[in-house]
C-alpha cells in the first residue's frame, strides 16, 4: 500500500483515473488565483509605505481616485475563461462515469451496518450465493457493479483509489462502480458520518487476477470445515449457542445475519472493520473485550472463561 | 387635547435644551429595569456582540480540545461520544449561536447610525429577537452542559438522529433549540427588512446605502424564507421521535433525503446569510483605510442580492453523493460553479480600492486586507467541490472542514475583528490599541494558516471528516500535529483580541466622533452615541456625507447639523422605501417588559415540551399570550388608536 | 460652492394613518415567512408521494363531502372579515363588530368540522407517513387558524372598545390581512391534499 492508503491523488483504476486529470485541473487553478491574489494584494499593500508611512489615518488625504470598474470587468473575464472549462470538463467526465456500466462484469450487493459492511456475491445457482464482510474481493480489468443498501443509518462507501464516494441510504439502493486495473489491496472508508465508531469503518477491496478470484470464490461458497480436535469441537458448539445469535457459520447452527458472516473468518485480513490485523492473537483480544477495542461497536463483550476463550479461539482459527 | 393626525416636522439646528429633552424621552432607566425592558438598539447590539464572542469562546476551546484529540494517531483522550458531541456542539456553537449573531449584533448597533435613524423600525421586536437568541443558547447548552449535546454534526443527517439510533434525549435538545433560535432568525430578519426601507434619513435613496446594509438585508431576505425550512425539518424530527411519526423513518414511507433537502435548502443559503453582511463590513471599513470610495459600489451592491439568489439554487452540493440522477447533479454543479463569479465582483473591487487608493496599515486594514487573501483560498476549494466528480473524492474529508474553516473564519471572524477595531471606538469612545493589535493580527493570521492550510492536504490524502481517532500510517500525522499547534497559536492570537478590547475599556475615552475620518453618518455623531442617536435628522445627498467637502460631489451637500428636530416624543422620520423621501412621522415605542416576557414564555414552552411536561408548556403558552396581548394592545402614544376613545 | 440639501417636508402623517405605517410591513414580512413554511410543508408532501410506493395515498379519493363545505366556509370568512374592515372604514361599528365576530365565529365553525375530518379518518397520524404529512400539515394551519381566530377576537374587543377610526386602524388591516392569509394558505393545502389525488399524484 502507498504511504497515504485512502489518498486519491494516486489512483489504480478507470474510474478513479478518469476523475483525477480533473481534479488536478481545478487544483491547478485553484493554486494559481490564490497565487495571483496574494501577489496583487500584497504588492498592493505594499504601497503603504510610500504615502509617508502614516499611521495616523486621518493625516492621508481623500481623494476619489480613479474608477477602476475595469478590475472588475477584467477581472470577470478572465475567470470565466477556467470556469467555462471547468463547467464543460465536469459534465463530460459527468458523463464518462457516473452511470453505471452496462455490461458489469461482477454485481455485489453492499449493505453498510453500524460499523461493518456486509458483502453479498449472489449467483443465478442459490448455492453459489454467499456472505461475507469487510473484504471484498474482485476481478481486476472489468467494472464491478456495487448495490449499496443502508441496513440502519446514512453510511457511504468510498475507494479512494478506485472511485468516489456513494452514499448507502436505508429505503433506496444506490449504484456505484469501480474497476481495478492492478492487482492490489485497496483500502475502503465508511465516508458519511454514522455513529461512534465511524472511524473504524474501514474495508478492503482485493483486486486480483480472474483465476485467483475464482478459486477466491470457490472457496467462500464452501460451508465451515469440520472441528477436528476436542477443544475445536467445544469451541464449536459454543459459537453456536453463545455467537450465533448474531453471526453466521454456514453449515453449522450459527444462523444469525446480524453480524459478519464467520465462515471464513481467517480468510481475511483484518478484524471489524479494519480496526484490527486478523492473527489468532488479536481475535481472542476481540472477543474477549470488543467494547475496548472498538468502544460503542454492536458486538457485546462475552465475558467467556479463559477456557472458552481458547475453544473458541481453536475453533475460529480453523475458518479459513 | 387631541394630538394631531398630520404635522410638519419642525426644521431646526442642535442645541442644548433640544438634547436635553430627546434624551428624557429616549434614556433607558438606569439598573436592572432598564436592563430588562431596553429597546434601545445600541444595548441591544453590543448584548448580541459580547455573547455571540462568549459562544465564539465556548465553541473554540471545544475545538482546542478536538485538536489535542486529533493532535496523533490513537489518541484517546476522549471517548468516541465525548468527541462527537464535541464537534457537533463546535459546529452548532460556531454556525448558530456565533457567526449569524455577532453580524445581527454590529447590524444592530450600526444600523440606525448608518441610515441617520434613531431606531430600529421595531425596537420591541429587535429586543425580542435578543431575549430569545440568548434564551435558546442557554437551553442548548443546558443539553450539552448535562451530557446531551446534539451529536449528529451540525447538519444532524437522519435517520442517525431519529429515536432508534439515538435514544437520549441529544437530538430533542438539538430539535426544539434549533426551532426555538429559529424564532430569534426569523423576527430579526424581519425587522432588519423593514428597518432598510423605510427608516432611513431623507435622501439616502437605495443606492446610497452602505454596503453593509445591503449585505444584511439580503441576508435577512433569505433568512425569512429559509429558516422556516430549518425549523420544520427540526420539528418534524421532533415528531418523529416522540410522537411516532413517520417523516424521515423509511419503515413507515418516510424519506430520508428529505431531511437533506430541507437542511440544505436552509444551509446554503444561510452560509452566505453569514458572510454577506461581514463582507459589507470589509466593503464599508476597507476603503476608509484606502482614503478612497469603494470601486464598483453598484457592481458589488449587486453582486451581493446575485449572491444570494444563486445561492438558492445550490442546495444540492452538499448531497452530490446521495444517488440523485445525473440531470439534477449537472444542474447544481453548473450553478455552484456559476456562483463563483458574483463573490469574484467583490474580490476585485477590494484589490482594486487597495490598488487605487493610499492604503495607511492599521490592524482594521490588516484584517480587511487578509480577509481578501482568505475568502478566495476558501472560495477556490469551494469552486473544486463544486465540480461534482470531483467532489465525489472530496466530500466529508478534511478538505472540506478546510474549505469551510477559510470562508467562515477567513469572511466571517477575521472581518468581524477588524470591524471591531474599526468600530469599538464608536461603540465606547476608546481606541484599540494598535501595537497589542499587530500582535493580535499576525499570531491569528500565523496560526490560521498554519492550522488550516496544512488540512487541504490531509483531505487530499483521504483523511475522513468527523473521525474521533484515526490509525498510524495512512500519512496524516505531521499534518495533523501542524494543525493542532496552528489552533493553538490561533487561540492566543483571539486571546489577544479580548485582552486589547479589555484594556481598551480600562483607558481613557478619547477617540472623538471620527477617529479615523470616515466618511458614513455613524462617524457624525458623538462616540458613544447618545441614546437618541442623532439631535436632528439628517439628509444625505450622497454615499459619504462625511468627505463630500473632499471629494467634490456635484451639486448639493448633505445637512447633518440642520434637520427635522422630531422632538414631541419619542420620534423619527419614516421614509419611502426605494428614494426615502420622507413619509412619516415615526411614533417609537417607549421600554417595555413583554419582548423579555414573551421570551421567558417561550423558554418555559420549550422546556415543557423537552421534558413533555405539558402543565410548564401550557403555562409557557399563556405566558407567551398574555406578553403579546399587551404588546399588540393598541396604544394611544403610538397613534395605534383614535385619541378620543 | 454647492448649497446644502435640507429635506423640507411637507405635512407628514404623525404614525400610522390607514394601512400607511410599517406594522403593515411588519404583517407582511411575517405573513412571507409563513408563506415560505407552508411550501416547504407542501414541498415535503410532493417529495415524498413522487417517491413513494404506489398505495401510499391512504385515501385516492379523499372525500370531499366535510372538506369541500368547509373550504368554502373558511373562504367565506374572509369576505365577512373584509366586510368587517370597510365597517371600520366607513364608520359603522356594528357591521365591524358583525364582520370580525362573524368571521372568528366561522373560522370556528372550521375548526369544529376540521375535528370531525380527523375523526373519521380510519389512519391516525403514526399509521404512516402519508398519514404523518396529513395530520401535521392540516394541524400547522389549524394552529393558524386558531391564532387568526384569537386576532379576530382581539379587533372584535378593540373595535368594541372603540379603539379605531378610518384614520387609526393599522391594527384592524393588519389583522385581516393575516386573516386573508390564513385562508388563502388553506386553498393551498386543499388543492394538495384534496384535489392532486384526484388529479393522479401519489396513485
Ligand atoms: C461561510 C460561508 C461559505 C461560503 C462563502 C462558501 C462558498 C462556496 N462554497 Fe461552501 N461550504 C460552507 C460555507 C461556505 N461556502 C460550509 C460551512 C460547508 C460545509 C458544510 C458541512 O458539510 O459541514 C461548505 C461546503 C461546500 C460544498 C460541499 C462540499 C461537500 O460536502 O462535499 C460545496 C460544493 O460545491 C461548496 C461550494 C462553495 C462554492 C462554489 C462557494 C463559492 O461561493 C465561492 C466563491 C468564491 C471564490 C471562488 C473566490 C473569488 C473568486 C475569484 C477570485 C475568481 C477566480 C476564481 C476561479 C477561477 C475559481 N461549499
Ligand atoms: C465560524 C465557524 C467556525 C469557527 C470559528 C471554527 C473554529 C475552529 N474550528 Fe471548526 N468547525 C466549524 C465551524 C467553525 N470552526 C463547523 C461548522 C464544523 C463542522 C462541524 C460538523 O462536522 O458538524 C467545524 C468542524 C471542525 C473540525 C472537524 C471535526 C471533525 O470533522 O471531526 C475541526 C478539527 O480540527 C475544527 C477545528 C477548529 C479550530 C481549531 C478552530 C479554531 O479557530 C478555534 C480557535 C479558538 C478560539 C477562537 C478560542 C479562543 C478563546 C480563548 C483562548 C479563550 C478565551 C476565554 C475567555 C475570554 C473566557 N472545526
Ligand atoms: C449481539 C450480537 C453479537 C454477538 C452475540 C456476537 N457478536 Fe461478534 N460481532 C457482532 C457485530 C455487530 C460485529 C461487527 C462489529 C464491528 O466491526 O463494529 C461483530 C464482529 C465480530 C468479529 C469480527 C468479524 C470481522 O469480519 O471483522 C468476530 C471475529 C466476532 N464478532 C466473533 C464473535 C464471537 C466469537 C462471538 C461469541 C463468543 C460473538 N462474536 C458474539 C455482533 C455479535
Ligand atoms: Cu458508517 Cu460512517
Ligand atoms: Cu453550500
Amino acid at each position: 500500500m502507498s504511504l497515504a492508503p485512502l489518498g486519491y491523488l494516486d489512483a489504480a483504476g478507470r474510474r478513479a483515473h478518469s476523475i483525477l486529470p480533473l481534479t488536478w485541473f481545478t487544483l491547478s487553478v485553484a493554486t494559481a488565483v490564490c497565487i495571483v491574489i496574494a501577489a496583487l494584494l500584497w504588492i498592493a499593500v505594499r504601497r503603504a509605505p510610500k504615502n509617508g508611512g502614516a499611521l495616523e489615518t486621518r493625516s492621508v488625504p481623500v481623494e476619489r481616485g480613479s474608477n477602476g470598474i475595469n478590475w472588475i470587468t477584467v477581472g470577470l473575464l478572465i475567470s470565466c475563461v477556467p470556469l467555462l472549462v471547468t463547467l464543460v470538463w465536469t459534465m463530460a467526465a459527468l458523463a464518462a462515469v457516473s452511470g453505471p456500466p452496462s455490461h458489469p462484469g461482477l454485481t455485489l450487493d453492499v449493505t453498510a451496518h453500524q460499523w461493518w459492511w456486509e458483502v453479498r456475491y449472489d449467483a443465478t445457482n442459490p448455492s453459489e450465493t454467499f456472505a461475507t464482510a469487510n473484504e471484498i474481493h474482485i476481478p481486476v480489468g472489468v467494472p464491478v457493479l456495487v448495490r449499496l443498501h443502508g441496513g440502519d443509518v446514512i453510511h457511504s462507501f468510498w475507494v479512494p483509489k478506485l472511485s468516489g464516494k456513494t452514499d448507502a441510504i436505508p429505503g433506496q439502493t444506490n449504484l456505484s462502480w469501480m474497476q481495478a486495473d492492478q492487482p492490489g489491496r485497496y483500502r475502503g472508508q465508511c465516508s458519511e458520518y454514522c455513529g461512534f465508531q465511524h472511524a473504524n469503518m474501514a474495508f478492503e477491496v482485493v483486486a486480483e487476477s480472474q483465476a485467483d478470484f475464482a478459486s477466491w470464490r470457490a472457496a467462500e461458497v464452501q460451508p465451515a470445515p469440520d472441528p477436528i480436535t476436542p477443544a475445536q469441537a467445544r469451541g464449536q458448539a459454543l459459537v453456536q449457542y453463545r455467537c450465533g445469535l448474531c453471526h453466521q457459520v454456514r453449515g453449522t447452527g450459527a444462523g444469525a445475519i446480524s453480524a459478519p458472516d464467520l465462515t471464513h473468518l481467517m480468510s481475511r485480513r483484518t478484524l471489524a472493520a479494519g480496526r484490527l490485523l486478523n492473527n489468532p492473537g488479536s481475535l481472542i483480544g476481540w472477543i474477549q473485550d470488543p467494547q475496548g477495542i472498538k468502544p460503542g461497536t454492536q458486538m457485546p463483550n462475552q465475558y467467556l472463561s479463559a477456557q472458552q476463550l481458547s475453544d473458541v479461539q481453536a475453533y475460529l482459527v480453523l475458518l479459513r | 387635547m387631541r394630538p394631531a393626525d398630520y404635522r410638519t416636522p419642525a426644521i431646526g439646528s442642535d442645541s442644548l435644551a433640544h438634547q436635553a429633552r430627546l434624551l428624557e424621552v429616549w434614556a433607558t432607566a438606569p439598573g436592572l429595569k432598564g436592563f430588562f425592558s431596553s429597546v434601545d438598539h445600541k444595548q441591544i447590539g453590543i448584548r448580541y456582540i459580547v455573547t455571540a464572542f462568549l459562544f465564539l469562546a465556548l465553541g473554540g476551546i471545544e475545538a482546542l480540545v478536538m485538536r489535542l484529540q486529533l493532535a496523533g494517531p490513537n489518541l484517546s483522550l476522549l471517548t468516541p461520544e465525548q468527541y462527537n458531541q464535541l464537534f457537533s456542539t463546535h459546529g452548532m456553537t460556531m454556525i448558530f449561536l456565533y457567526a449569524s449573531p455577532i453580524l445581527s449584533g454590529f447590524s444592530n448597533y450600526l444600523w440606525p447610525l448608518l441610515l441617520g435613524s434613531r431606531d430600529m423600525a421595531f425596537p420591541r421586536l429587535n429586543a425580542l429577537s435578543y431575549w430569545i437568541y440568548a434564551a435558546a443558547g442557554i437551553f442548548l447548552y443546558a443539553g450539552f452542559l448535562t451530557g446531551n449535546g446534539p451529536n449528529d454534526g451540525w447538519f444532524n443527517y437522519v435517520p442517525y438522529a431519529s429515536r432508534d439510533y439515538n435514544p437520549g434525549l441529544n437530538e430533542d435538545f438539538y430539535s426544539l433549540g434549533m426551532v426555538f433560535l429559529g424564532i430569534s432568525t426569523t423576527v430579526g430578519a424581519a425587522n432588519f427588512i423593514v428597518t432598510a426601507l423605510r427608516t432611513r434619513a431623507p435622501g439616502m435613496s437605495i443606492n446610497r446605502l452602505p454596503i453593509m446594509v445591503w449585505g444584511t438585508l439580503t441576508a435577512s431576505a433569505a433568512n425569512l424564507v429559509v429558516v422556516p425550512a430549518v425549523s420544520l425539518a427540526f420539528l418534524l424530527l421532533w415528531m418523529d421521535r416522540q410522537f411516532g411519526t413517520h417523516f424521515f423513518d423509511p419503515g413507515g414511507g418516510g424519506q430520508p433525503l428529505l431531511w437533506q433537502h430541507l437542511f440544505w435548502i436552509f444551509g446554503h443559503p444561510w452560509v452566505y446569510a453569514i458572510v454577506l453582511p461581514a463582507m459589507g463590513m470589509v466593503s464599508d471599513g476597507l476603503p476608509v483605510f484606502c482614503r478612497r470610495p469603494l470601486v464598483g459600489y453598484a457592481a458589488v451592491a449587486l453582486s451581493t442580492v446575485a449572491t444570494m439568489i444563486l445561492g438558492f439554487g445550490v442546495w444540492v452540493h452538499h448531497m452530490f453523493a446521495t444517488g440523485l440522477p445525473g440531470l439534477a447533479l449537472s444542474f447544481f454543479s453548473a450553478a455552484s460553479i456559476a456562483i463563483t463569479l458574483p463573490s469574484a465582483v467583490a474580490v476585485f473591487a477590494w484589490l482594486a480600492t487597495i490598488w487605487l487608493g493610499r492604503p495607511v496599515i492599521t490592524t482594521a486594514l490588516l484584517f480587511f486586507a487578509s480577509t481578501i487573501l482568505l475568502f478566495v483560498i476558501g472560495g477556490v476549494s469551494g469552486f473544486m467541490t463544486a465540480s461534482v466528480p470531483v467532489d465525489w473524492q472530496l466530500t466529508d474529508t478534511y478538505f472540506v472542514v478546510a474549505h469551510l474553516h477559510y470562508v467562515l473564519i477567513g469572511i466571517n471572524v477575521f472581518p468581524v475583528v477588524g470591524a471591531a477595531y474599526f468600530w469599538i471606538p464608536k461603540m465606547t469612545g476608546r481606541m484599540l490599541d494598535e501595537r497589542l493589535g499587530r500582535w493580535n493580527f499576525w499570531t491569528m493570521f500565523v496560526g490560521f494558516n498554519l492550522a488550516f492550510l496544512p488540512m487541504h492536504v490531509t483531505g487530499l490524502l483521504g483523511m475522513p471528516r468527523r473521525v474521533y481517532t484515526y490509525a498510524q500510517g495512512m500519512g496524516w500525522d505531521t499534518l495533523n500535529l501542524i494543525t493542532s499547534i496552528g489552533s493553538f497559536v490561533f487561540a492566543v492570537g483571539v486571546l489577544l483580541f479580548f485582552v486589547n478590547v479589555w484594556k481598551s475599556l480600562r483607558s481613557v475615552a478619547n477617540a472623538g466622533p471620527n477617529p479615523w475620518d470616515a466618511p458614513t453618518l455613524e462617524w457624525a455623531v458623538s462616540s458613544p452615541p447618545p441614546p437618541y442617536n442623532f439631535a436632528v435628522i439628517p439628509t444625505v445627498v450622497s454615499r459619504h456625507p462625511l468627505w463630500e467637502n473632499r471629494l467634490d460631489e456635484e451639486g448639493a451637500v448633505s445637512s447633518i447639523e440642520r434637520g427635522m428636530l422630531l422632538d414631541k416624543g419619542k420620534e423619527t422620520v419614516g421614509t419611502t422605501a426605494l428614494d426615502a423621501v420622507p413619509d412619516m412621522v415615526l411614533e417609537m415605542p417607549e421600554d417595555s417588559f413583554a419582548p423579555v416576557l414573551l421570551a421567558l414564555g417561550a423558554a418555559a414552552l420549550f422546556v415543557g415540551l423537552l421534558l413533555k411536561a405539558w402543565l410548564v408548556a401550557g403555562g409557557g403558552t399563556g405566558l407567551v399570550a398574555l406578553a403579546i396581548l399587551i404588546w399588540l394592545w393598541p396604544r394611544r402614544e403610538l397613534r395605534e388608536r383614535e385619541a378620543g376613545s | 460652492m454647492s448649497e446644502t440639501a435640507l429635506a423640507q417636508p411637507e405635512k407628514l402623517p404623525v404614525g400610522p394613518i390607514g394601512r400607511h405605517g410599517i406594522g403593515y410591513w411588519g404583517v407582511g414580512t411575517l405573513v412571507a415567512s409563513e408563506a415560505a413554511l407552508f411550501a416547504y410543508l407542501l414541498f415535503a408532501y410532493f417529495y415524498t408521494g413522487a417517491a413513494a410506493q404506489p398505495g401510499w395515498l391512504l385515501e385516492p379519493a379523499p372525500p370531499l363531502k366535510l372538506a369541500l363545505p368547509n373550504t368554502i366556509l373558511l373562504l367565506a370568512s374572509s369576505l365577512v372579515a373584509w366586510v368587517g374592515e370597510r365597517g371600520v372604514l366607513d364608520r359603522r361599528r356594528w357591521q365591524a363588530l358583525l364582520g370580525f365576530g362573524g368571521a372568528a365565529i366561522m373560522g370556528t365553525g372550521f375548526v369544529v368540522v376540521q375535528w370531525f375530518e380527523w375523526k373519521a379518518k380510519a389512519y391516525g397520524l403514526g399509521t404512516s407517513s402519508y398519514a404523518s404529512l396529513y395530520f401535521v400539515t392540516t394541524g400547522f394551519h389549524i394552529a393558524h387558524v386558531i391564532v387568526g381566530i384569537g386576532v379576530l377576537v382581539a379587533i372584535f374587543a378593540w373595535t368594541a372598545l372603540d379603539y379605531f377610526s378610518p384614520r387609526r386602524r393599522l391594527t384592524v388591516s393588519a389583522g385581516v390581512l393575516y386573516w386573508h392569509f390564513v385562508d388563502l394558505v388553506w386553498l393551498f393545502v386543499f388543492a394538495t391534499y384534496y384535489v392532486t389525488p384526484y388529479l393522479g399524484f401519489g396513485r
